[in-house]
């Protein structure tokens, strides 16, 4: 019987080396270990100078997205089972600056989720004092799924056109945006329109649904985005035919 | 972002339309034209009784929009297919101006003859 498995890591240190490189761990096949438990091992036992990102281990906070032999992954919720005989190549996010080993850049992430406005912006402040804003379970359930998103990344290593278009909101942002667009509390639509309209919004979005396919919390991001085609390409026809006020009312 | 104004919602909205019109009915004339017919599951129709049901005038634009929707939803599908098969960005523009260019002509050419019919 099988005792151990190689994981194969790329390594990116650049104060050392100015281009990536691969190197093999020989670590013990425990049952119910997952790929980061794994990575885990490799720090703790074999090498100290390995780098990379987690931190729930259970699936929630979305840090240890890795590409697994090729697919983007959430290396928690990837068990070595899985990967028989091996051996198992761990490599970073495809589309992101690599800053060190497995640890990736989402600055540029970080600064297209800001253009979204993933916030609620009411049609009028109010106070502590007004109450609670009310939903019934109708509305809440109108926007609930795309809460669910973790950005952990994989839909942006899944997608081809993040990979082609630097410009690309991206899946994660733009179903952040129908998060938001779909919550009755909301009036910041016609905001999210500016953005989500614009080059690099919803409409360069291909439709190859790799991005649900890699969710791992069912978002489904490429759905979110066929809802807002269908929705901008509405608003996209007001504003070129009806008069400037009433269309961005 | 750029400063000029994105006209893919403009293409997409043909792209929706043609989809939602061609999934409905173009299977009604694969079924007729390409099986039914063909098979003897029903009689051909005389030539005159189908031109004067192409004449009426419901049916003009039934045919000019099932033919010009139909050829803005693939012009739009192959544009991206060949975005995402190639993987360059830089065949975007010349493509999208050959793809869309076609479906002008097509439909240009679909008018003139549900017109003339």
């Amino acid at each position: 019987m099988q005792k151990t498995i190689t994981i194969q890591v790329k390594r990116y240190i650049p104060e050392k080396q100015p281009t990536p490189f691969y190197q093999d761990y020989e670590v013990p096949l425990e049952t119910k270990w997952g790929v980061l438990d794994a990575l885990t091992y490799i720090k703790d036992e074999l090498d100290g100078t390995l780098a990379f990102r987690w931190s729930c281990h259970m699936g929630v906070c979305g840090s240890c997205g890795m590409m697994v032999n090729g697919q983007p992954a959430l290396t928690c919720a990837t068990f070595l089972e899985e990967y028989l005989p091996g051996p198992i190549c761990i490599e970073p996010l495809d589309h992101f600056p690599v800053i060190r080993d497995l640890v990736i850049d989402t600055d540029a992430f970080m600064g297209k989720l800001k253009y979204v406005k993933p916030w609620l912006i009411p049609a009028e402040e109010r106070s502590v004092d007004d109450g609670e804003n009310r939903q019934t379970p109708a509305e809440l359930a109108a926007f609930k799924q795309y809460t669910l998103c973790i950005n952990c990344l994989l839909c942006y290593s899944a997608c081809p056109v993040v990979g082609l278009n630097e410009d690309f909101l991206g899946p994660a942002a733009i179903a952040l945006a129908q998060r938001y667009n779909y919550d009755s509390r909301d009036a910041g639509q016609t905001q999210r329109h500016d953005v989500l309209l614009d080059h690099g919004g919803a409409f360069d979005c291909t439709l190859i649904g790799e991005c649900s396919r890699a969710c791992p919390k069912h978002v489904d991001p490429t759905g979110a985005i066929q809802r807002y085609k269908a929705d901008g390409a509405m608003e996209f026809w007001k504003r070129l035919l009806l008069p400037r006020g009433a269309a961005k009312r | 972002m750029s400063k000029s104004r994105n006209n893919d919602p403009f293409w997409w909205s043909f792209f929706g339309a043609g989809g939602v019109f061609s999934s409905f009915f173009v299977p009604i004339h694969i079924l007729l034209l390409g099986l039914a017919l063909p098979l003897g599951w029903v009689l051909w129709p005389e030539h005159g009784d189908l031109l004067a049901l192409a004449r009426n005038p419901l049916a003009r634009i039934y045919l000019f929009l099932l033919i010009a929707l139909s050829l803005f939803h693939a012009a739009h599908r192959i544009r991206f297919t060949l975005h995402d098969l190639l993987l360059a960005k830089s065949i975007d523009t010349p493509a999208a101006f050959v793809c869309y260019g076609g479906a002008i002509v097509g439909t240009l050419c679909a008018a003139m003859t549900v017109w003339t019919l």
